[in-house]
């Protein structure tokens, strides 16, 4: 009887520093963890007229991080900015006509598409729609992709 | 016997007598109280015994030592010169607190207000800077020495696994200190660094939004930095390097070197004080002194502000993580960052557990023909890293990219099972060609591979110019 009781006593208090020891930890863990993204960004950039982007041109927007390309058929595209390797941001070299990655030298044309190495995906980009002769882009999402296709111009 | 008080007790008794002893002066007797109750510069052995054992920081140490263990060239004295740059550290980091704000508005600002300032201000910064960069430097040396003399074996294992955890956490303390100063340099290297993390498989996002305090570098990344830095690091590190010193203690002090040629075989003693102390003293003298002369003559650098528009050209990680980003350009992102580091690490943990306990131990690279068989895996590691790595830079274009599947065999699988290979062709080579014992083909091993790191890391740092093309250090980019 009295063992009895002290065994379960005994397992009582294990399971009770068990408990707030995992509790602690979850609070802990809890405080740690990021925070969501802010939500706080403009979700629709309007970039500018259709007409004020010429065919072949890289525009940048550094407010909203990314740039418009027009290419040579007319189409739209938006470049997320970051290299999709380690982050730099990248920028256009119109010289070489492709856009060069200070950090590790990877180079992406003007579709975003991966024209040396080690950049292991072409550039992000964001939705556009052409809206009243205007250009805007939807910065609330970003799309990945790994090899640039004609479905992913807008014109 | 200088140290037993007997003698206002005698004077008392003997009242009478005009020559008794003066009794102790009032600042003689707060002196004993308060600090030694002892000579205060001991005469004899006796009485250097009893300040060694009698005062708080003198008593961690043992009263004797063997002469051939305090020898220079047999420590180089590199794990005591960490402790005067972890201090020189915490000194000049207090201070540099006092003028610091961890806020991306005005952080940059105020250490130009530092600099321009602040009395002393470019001195104790450019302090914290020189002291920061040499301790990894010393660090490395001082395990490269623990490895070398075979210093890791017995009662000694747990402990080289304790100087690991050590050389990680100094390793995050120069890393958050990096972003501090916020400017170009800073928050672009730590771009890069937090980068890496991204090509851990499935955990990857999460650990970067970890390190990054959020998705981006941003006022949230700067506070967490800046605590790590500034408590949470140095809080353990204290502890840390306490358990360490400790267990060095406990294992007898260092690894005891076999006698040179012609010197007596016996055990001879010396002691601590004043063989040791006053070598370690002079160490700490002389490492402050370069020190202050580094900080005196190129201070710390400071770039523009952080701009995270504009990543300048060429960007790069801080020195010690530029042998990774020099492998990020040769290597499949995961062999580069996850593989190679992964099994680095382990490697390094484990080496004490998968190498013999019972060979000897304690000279230089454990014996003359070990010693030939290291040297030959370092000029054989250092001349194919560069034979490798020209040629790869300049067909990078060519070589099959990066993504896929057939990117991670090709540039992934193939060279980490081309380096493998190699490891064991030269292990075998060693083994036969010099005769060597199984501890001593593993140091010739490990030595094949840390020259490859540092050649890679010299490669990074100096010979990558604008747009991380090859270039000569005096081409300027860097
Ligand atoms: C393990 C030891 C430490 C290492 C390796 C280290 C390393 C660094 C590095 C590399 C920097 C950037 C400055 C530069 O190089 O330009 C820095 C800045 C700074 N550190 Fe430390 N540190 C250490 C300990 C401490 C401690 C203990 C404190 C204070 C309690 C401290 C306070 C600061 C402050 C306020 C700055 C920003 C000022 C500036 O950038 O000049 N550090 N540290
Ligand atoms: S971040 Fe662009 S190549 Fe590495």
């Amino acid at each position: 009887m009295e063992p009895d009781r002290r065994r379960s006593l005994r397992t009582l208090w294990i399971g009770l520093v068990a408990i707030a020891t995992g509790q602690a930890g979850w609070i802990a863990a809890s405080f740690l963890r990021p925070r969501r993204a802010d939500a706080s960004a403009p979700a629709l950039f309007v970039a500018g007229p259709v007409d004020g982007f010429d065919a072949g041109s890289v525009t940048a927007f550094p407010d909203g991080r990314f740039y418009l390309v027009r290419l040579e058929d007319g189409g739209f595209l938006a470049l997320h900015r970051e290299c999709t390797h380690l982050g730099c941001t990248v920028p256009w070299d119109a010289a070489q006509h492709r856009f060069v990655c200070p950090c590790h030298a990877s180079q992406f044309d003007i579709t975003g598409a991966v024209l040396a190495a080690p950049a292991p995906r072409p550039l992000d980009t964001y939705a556009i729609r052409l809206e009243n002769g205007l250009v805007k882009i939807d910065l609330s999402r970003r799309q990945t992709r790994q090899a640039f296709d004609a479905s992913q111009v807008t014109s | 016997m200088p140290h037993v008080k007997k003698t206002p007790t005698r004077a008392a008794a003997k009242p009478e007598v005009a020559s008794a002893p003066r009794p102790p002066s009032l600042v003689r007797r707060i002196w004993d109280s308060a600090v030694l109750r002892g000579p205060i510069v001991p005469q004899s052995d006796r009485d250097r015994a009893f300040v060694t054992v009698h005062t708080l920081l003198l008593h961690l140490r043992p009263v004797k030592v063997p002469a051939r263990a305090i020898r220079f060239t047999h420590t180089f004295g590199l794990g005591g010169a960490s402790l005067v740059l972890l201090s020189l550290l915490g000194l000049t980091g207090l201070l540099l607190t006092l003028g610091y704000q961890p806020v991306p508005g005005t952080a940059y600002e105020s250490v130009v207000g530092i600099e321009r300032d602040v009395m002393f201000g470019t001195l104790v910064r450019g302090m914290h800077h020189w002291s920061a960069n040499l301790l990894v430097l010393v660090m490395v040396a001082h395990a490269a020495r623990v490895f070398l003399t075979g210093g890791y074996h017995g009662p000694r294992q747990f402990n080289w696994v304790v100087g690991v955890f050590l050389l990680l956490l100094v390793l995050v303390s120069a890393f958050t200190g990096y972003l501090l100063p916020w400017d170009q340099l800073s928050y672009w290297a730590v771009t890069i660094s937090t980068g890496m993390l991204a090509y851990v498989p499935l955990a990857g996002e999460s650990l970067q939004r970890v390190a990054r305090a959020g998705t981006d570098i941003g006022p949230r990344t700067l506070v967490v930095f800046y605590t790590l830095h500034t408590s949470i690091v140095p809080a353990i590190l204290v502890f840390a390097l306490a358990f360490h010193f400790w267990r060095v203690r406990k294992a007898g002090g260092v690894i005891v070197p076999p006698p040179r040629d012609g010197e007596p075989v016996d055990d001879e003693k010396v002691m601590f004080l004043p063989h040791l102390l006053v070598r370690e003293a002079m160490l700490a003298l002389v490492i402050t002194a370069v020190v202050v002369v580094l900080a005196a003559a190129f201070g710390a650098p400071l770039g523009d502000r952080a701009n995270p528009g504009m990543s300048p050209n060429p960007a790069k990680a801080p020195w010690y993580f530029m042998g990774l980003q020099e492998l990020l350009v040769h290597l499949h992102p995961i062999a580069a960052v996850v593989i190679v580091p992964a099994v680095a690490l382990l490697a390094l943990v484990l080496l004490p557990y998968i190498t013999s306990d019972d060979e000897p131990a304690g000279a230089w690279f454990l014996s003359p023909r070990a010693r030939q068989a290291a040297l030959l895996a370092a000029i054989i590691a250092a001349s194919w890293t560069v034979v490798f790595i020209v040629p790869d830079a300049a067909l990078s274009s060519r070589l099959p990219s990066f993504s896929g599947t057939t990117g991670f065999v090709a540039r992934g699988i193939v060279p980490l099972g081309i380096i493998a290979g190699v490891l064991v062709a030269l292990a075998r080579f060693v083994r036969r060609r010099h005769g060597l014992t199984p501890n001593e083909t593993v140091q010739a091993v490990v030595v094949f591979l840390f020259t490859a790191f540092v050649v890679v890391t010299m490669v990074g740092v100096w010979f990558r110019g604008p747009g991380m093309a090859l270039a000569w250090p005096w081409q300027g980019g860097h």
